[in-house]
């Protein structure tokens, strides 16, 4: 579009590789911004994207590699020898200071100084107004960033990447807790950068924004550069491809099956915040897939249905009688399971070994006379590495030395050592690579195959469209939607996920 | 993800996969048999530089010195395992010498006495469980605050006196026997035969029962350890009931022990109690550690106190080696990591220079 | 649609309301308004509590917690805790009654040696907790019985008396300015000084950044290992001029000085307003917070109640302080998720 195609890039990165332990995060890291452009990194999860731009970002230091600045060779020492270097940063989460002001958030390290060096609050507080001023948002530069939602963080750090004055702008994901609005809002702001001269590097998982406010797309998949081209040459089927880089029917094995009678039973669930009025069934023999975007409130389902959180109205009926709110330990008697979001911090104890963390939601059946009985431990874990394929050296290892899907594993194999009839699974692939990816499907084909109920929570619409039976769509909180494996199309799913920002975005 | 171009992951590299595990475990032996080799010096150098160290009454007076504080260290032992601590366990034990010793003045019995004390142990602890467990609130704080409260309670109710005091009955000497004489036919002192055989039996929860399984995961990753249907508050509160009871049980033994009380008695031994545990290698942040560990710590402190006590070293310097041992025990195990990262941050400089 | 794009822009209108607002709902202005609301009724009562000389010994009395409090509250804002103050305290008063004692140094040197000693164990301290990685609370409870010991090896049951020490230096114990003890005069000059450098200079943001969220801070590279260490040194500089204080004001000095301050001080820290697991908490506070414990202790004295009620008041205020701080969180929390719940439409 507008790349001054005198001017060579702004910055390269080729060949950048980065492992830990034995995992190789990144194995063929590449991409080259241009000023003046918006260039999208798109790949599934668990393509290498985020350690791309932890390199970037001077946290990672790459095995192998080289990154050219305005074609000098440069090493980032440290995430400040990057942002020095003019590269910032805006991630996925936001994290910022909870105890210091927005101003302060946004100047941290570098507040303006009046005389004797002290920090002049009140230029401070000017610079951030100004600087939301040029966003168009209207934010109190001293509110503390305890008291922001979570999208207001978001637009804090970027205000924080712009008043870097960034060439480089890096953002993972900016999008992801942002409503249509302020999504807008962003690209309207991208725009500006953009003809400042600014590299833009855009990560998202709705290509329709990449449409809207890219020139350039580079496609990633397991750890690697796949390929790289003007938006206007590339389609939405082509990216879709190169993502996945295999045909559905291989990831996605599916026995149809006949769903038998109604298990779960969820009337008018409500938690205040969180979401409203949520009610659904789900049958034996079926997968039922929770979808929409992220912080639409699914995760904050599944763990009231299973008694993490207590809810606030409405009911869940196991098997025809109520669990009782907030007692996880009554839901996994009635014989329901959670496989949680985030395997690190609340799927596993990751300095645990894989038997322990088998045996860790059967220690009493696994008891007698109150004392774990060794041999029954080992028997278990021995049984379910064996059944789910798990690749490990021995089972006392820790958790942590085994890479991403066998983890996930592990974690489906502690739940299924206890049979339960209904399986929550929360974003069963995430950050696995793809090989595992198909065989946790073919795990969960068989289940359901075997009569078992799975509940599954999905942010990737090929695994929505390719694993459930049903598909229930929430957003904001409520549900917007329900199709039939038959009915279900992305598009249909998009438009129930996103509604407003689809009409606006297309606008 | 480790392979890229074949679709079927590749089998772990084995040695490379074992090494966490292995170093934790090794870690964990490794501490042990530190501490045994300690233990074995430390015999060494008193039975060297004191006549009188190789003798019964050795055993016994350290059992006299240490016991009671030991018997407090094993339920301190579950406390930081779950990733939490205890201060308060001191003026627990002030708390409820006072408690016998002003029921004892006002003419009850001693027994009464001894179970309004235990009750008044476990009150305390559930209101630490309680703030700690069901509030969520930072138990470092809470415990400061009840260890000022307690104390404070103990004073209100004693005031400056020594209970039994001039008109008072003697404590029956039946009783305080077992605070000053040896079990029979052992040279044991009663504090520390219980605090061996409550040693045992916290040995069995800790390392055998789902309790103590639970417990380890509450300390590693408290978040996983709810989502595998772990009761965390459940358990946290319990572990700071027992806290309460125990100590309150510890001041009764002291109370035995000095045929007397005073709201001070045992001022600042929380410190020593902590210390204890750390030193036997459980871990500050939680979920790693032995009571094997905690037993060896006690009886290298235990001993290392009777030797410089019969050395006629001052009692102050002892402090200065209980402290370096502290420091020690946290040292070592960080020592290895320490010299990887600052080798690798020569490495990265080296590197740098290059490019 | 959403709350928020109204909400701040009525802040914004009016900064200056906002800002008495904040002031007025700050923690400083409760423990304020605490001790005065204390010492009017307790006046009400006994009439000389509100006398000259009773506010000095009140002042004087609290002084020396306090200063302990800003030292403290630099380490606990970063995530750490110093429990060596009390031993530092005592260290460093020994040595110099003793330099006193045996070596007739000039009275200004005190001071500098004590401040030394301190600074020296601070410095100790905060090598080991960031270069060696080991948790504060380990370390510096190793070093509160390291330093102990340490005191009562060179003590050896020895007192300094008030006669080896000079009277220049005694004289900033008992001598007033204007009415004001020479005693609060130091301290509070800390505490103003300390206040203005914690607003007002980036690496004493740093601190609370690293304490509100140690990840982010590594990220945006801020230099957590130096600025630690900083504080720990600090604190025990300050613990080192407490040490001197405290020589001062007793004019004797045995190695039970400064025994079991350290809970004393955490407990009138976390009073303040200060969070034990750091990133929020004014110096201003915490030395409030010292006075309001002892103002309780001076008011039992006054009103006759028997001074054996002093620690259990005071531990089920700390404890009181603890509840409301955590209660104050949940109710932003629920009020947070209620607005974007009603953003959302939920």
């Amino acid at each position: 579009m507008t790349t001054d195609d005198d001017t060579g890039p702004r910055l390269v990165l080729s060949k950048a590789a980065k492992s830990f332990g034995p995992v190789a995060a990144l194995v063929d890291g590449s991409i080259t911004l241009y000023p003046g452009e918006a260039h999208a990194l798109l790949g599934e999860n668990g393509a290498g994207k985020s350690t791309l731009v932890k390199i970037l970002a001077g946290v990672h230091y790459p095995d192998s590699g080289e990154l050219l600045l305005d074609g000098a060779p440069v090493v980032f020492t440290g995430p400040a020898a990057a942002r020095d270097a003019g590269v910032s940063i805006i991630y996925q989460e936001p994290s910022l200071f909870a105890d210091l002001t927005v101003a302060e958030n946004i100047f941290v390290g570098r507040q303006p100084l009046g005389a004797r060096r002290r920090i002049d609050r009140a230029a401070m507080e000017r610079e951030a107004a100004a600087i939301f001023r040029r966003l168009g948002v209207i934010l109190d530069p001293r509110r503390l960033a305890r008291a922001l939602s979570v999208a207001d963080q978001q637009i804090v750090e970027i205000a924080k990447a712009l008043s870097l004055n960034a060439s480089v702008l890096v953002m993972d994901e900016p999008t992801a807790a942002l409503t249509s609005t302020e999504v807008e809002r962003l690209f309207v702001v991208i725009r500006t950068l953009r003809a400042q001269g600014s590299a833009v590097m855009f990560i998202s998982h709705r290509l329709e924004e990449v449409y809207s406010c890219c020139q350039r797309v580079t496609v990633m998949r397991d750890g690697s550069f796949v390929h790289t081209a003007p938006i206007e040459e590339i389609t939405v089927d082509q990216i879709i491809r190169l993502m996945v880089g295999r045909d559905l029917e291989s990831l996605f094995p599916k026995t149809v099956t006949e769903p038998g009678e109604v298990i779960l039973e969820v009337q008018g669930l409500t938690s205040l915040g969180k979401f409203k009025d949520v009610s659904f069934t789900v049958r034996r023999g079926e997968i039922v897939a929770l979808a929409g975007l992220v912080g639409a409130g699914r995760s904050e389902v599944a763990r009231a249905v299973f008694g993490i959180d207590r809810h606030d109205g409405g009911s869940v009926r196991f098997h025809g009688s109520e669990l009782p709110n907030g007692d996880p330990q009554s839901a996994m008697a009635a014989g329901v399971a959670l496989v949680p979001e985030d395997r690190r911090q609340q799927g596993l104890v990751m300095d645990m070994g894989i038997d322990q963390n088998m045996a860790l939601a059967s220690l009493y059946p696994l008891s007698s006379f109150g004392i774990i009985r060794r041999s029954s431990e080992a028997e278990l874990a021995m049984t379910w590495a064996g059944r789910l394929q798990l690749k490990f050296g021995r089972l006392r290892n820790a958790v942590s030395t085994l890479s991403g899907g066998n983890q996930q594993k592990v974690v489906l194999g502690k739940w299924l050592a206890r049979a339960p009839k209904l399986l929550i699974i929360d974003e069963p692939t995430r950050g696995i690579d793809v090989g595992t990816k198909a065989e946790v499907h073919r795990i969960l084909d068989g289940l359901v195959s075997d009569g078992m109920a799975v509940l599954m929570i999905s942010s990737e619409l090929p695994e929505v469209l390719g694993m459930a039976d049903r598909v229930l769509v929430l957003r904001e909180g409520r549900l917007t939607g329900e199709f039939s494996r038959a009915q279900a199309t992305d598009d249909l799913i998009m438009r129930a996920a996103t509604m407003a920002s689809t009409d606006e975005a297309a606008a | 993800m480790s392979d890229v171009m074949t679709p079927t992951p590749p089998k772990v590299d084995a040695p490379a996969a074992d090494s966490g595990a292995r170093r934790l475990w090794s870690g964990v032996a490794r501490w042990e048999t530190g501490l045994l080799v300690v233990l074995f010096g430390v015999l060494i150098f008193g039975a060297a530089e004191s006549s009188v160290f190789l003798t019964s009454s050795t055993l016994f007076f350290m059992g006299i010195n240490i016991g009671y504080i030991a018997i407090m260290a094993l339920p301190m032992t579950f406390v930081v395992m779950t990733g939490e601590i205890d201060l308060s366990v001191a003026s627990m034990l002030g708390l409820s010498g006072a408690v016998v010793g002003d029921l004892w003045h006002h003419g009850w019995g001693i027994w009464p006495a001894f179970g309004v004390a235990l009750l008044v142990g476990l009150a305390g602890g559930a209101l630490n469980g309680l703030l700690v467990a069901r509030f969520g609130l930072p138990s470092i704080a809470v415990t400061i605050g009840t260890l000022t409260l307690f104390r404070g309670l103990a004073e209100i109710l004693l005031g400056s006196v020594t209970v039994p005091g001039i008109g008072d009955r003697l404590f029956p000497v039946s009783l305080t026997n077992i605070g000053v004489l040896p079990v029979g036919g052992t040279e044991l002192s009663w504090s520390l035969l219980i605090f061996l055989i409550l040693a045992m039996v916290f040995g069995v929860v800790l390392h055998a029962t789902p309790l103590g399984r639970s417990m380890v995961a509450i300390g590693l990753q408290p978040e996983a350890a709810e989502f595998a249907g772990i009761r965390v508050t459940r358990i946290k509160f319990g572990l700071f009931v027992l806290s309460g009871l125990l100590s309150a049980f510890a001041g009764i033994l002291l109370t035995l022990q000095n045929s007397s009380v005073s709201y001070n008695a045992g001022v600042g031994l929380e410190l020593n109690v902590v210390a204890i545990a750390l030193f036997g290698g459980v871990s500050i942040f939680g979920g790693r550690g032995t009571i094997l560990g905690v037993v060896l710590s006690v009886a290298i402190i235990g001993s290392l106190q009777m030797a410089l006590t019969q050395m006629q070293v001052q009692p102050e310097k002892q402090n200065i080696i209980t402290g370096i041992l502290l420091l020690l025990s946290v040292v070592i195990p960080n020592g290895g990591e320490v010299i990887g990262r600052l080798r690798a941050r020569v490495r990265r400089g080296r590197s740098r220079s290059a490019a | 649609m959403s709350t928020r794009t109204v909400e701040p822009a009525a802040d914004v209108d009016k900064p200056r309301t906002s800002r008495l607002v904040d002031l007025l709902r700050a923690r400083e202005a409760g423990i304020g308004l605490l001790i005065v609301v204390l010492v009017g009724l307790t006046s009400l009562d006994n009439h000389h509590f509100l006398s000259a000389n009773s506010i000095q010994q009140l002042l004087s009395g609290a002084a020396l917690i306090a200063l302990l409090g800003v030292g403290e509250t630099l380490v606990i804002v970063t995530r750490n805790v110093d429990l060596s103050v009390g031993s530092v305290l005592g260290l460093s008063a020994y040595i110099v009654g003793d330099l006193f004692k045996h070596e007739h140094i000039p009275a200004w040197s005190g001071f500098l040696i004590a401040m030394t000693v301190g600074a020296g164990i601070g410095a100790v301290n905060g090598f080991i907790t960031t270069v060696m990685r080991v948790p504060s609370l380990v370390v510096t409870l190793a070093m509160l019985y390291i330093v102990r010991g340490i005191d009562g090896v060179i003590v050896n049951g020895h007192i300094v008396n008030p006669t080896a020490i000079p009277h220049s230096f005694t004289a900033v114990g008992y001598q007033n300015l204007l009415g004001v003890p020479w005693l609060f005069i130091i301290v509070a000059g800390v505490v103003v000084v300390a206040a203005y450098a914690m607003r007002s200079y980036r690496a004493s943001r740093d601190l609370y950044a690293i304490g509100s969220n140690p990840a982010a801070a590594a990220l945006i590279g801020i230099p957590a290992t130096r600025r630690v260490f900083a504080a720990f040194v600090i604190s025990g500089t300050l613990a080192g001029l407490a040490g001197a204080l405290f020589l001062a004001l007793n004019a004797q000095v045995d190695n039970s000085a400064g025994q079991g301050y350290e809970l004393q001080v955490i407990a009138a820290v976390v009073v303040g307003g200060v969070a034990i697991f750091g990133g929020s908490g004014t110096v201003v506070g915490a030395a409030l917070g010292a006075v309001l414990l002892h103002t309780i202790q001076q008011a039992l004295v006054a009103l006759r109640i028997s001074a054996f009620w002093n620690g259990a008041i005071a531990g089920g205020l700390l404890l009181a302080a603890i509840a409301f701080d955590r209660w104050l969180t949940l109710r932003n929390a629920r009020k947070l998720a209620s607005a974007e719940g009603a953003h959302r439409n939920v």
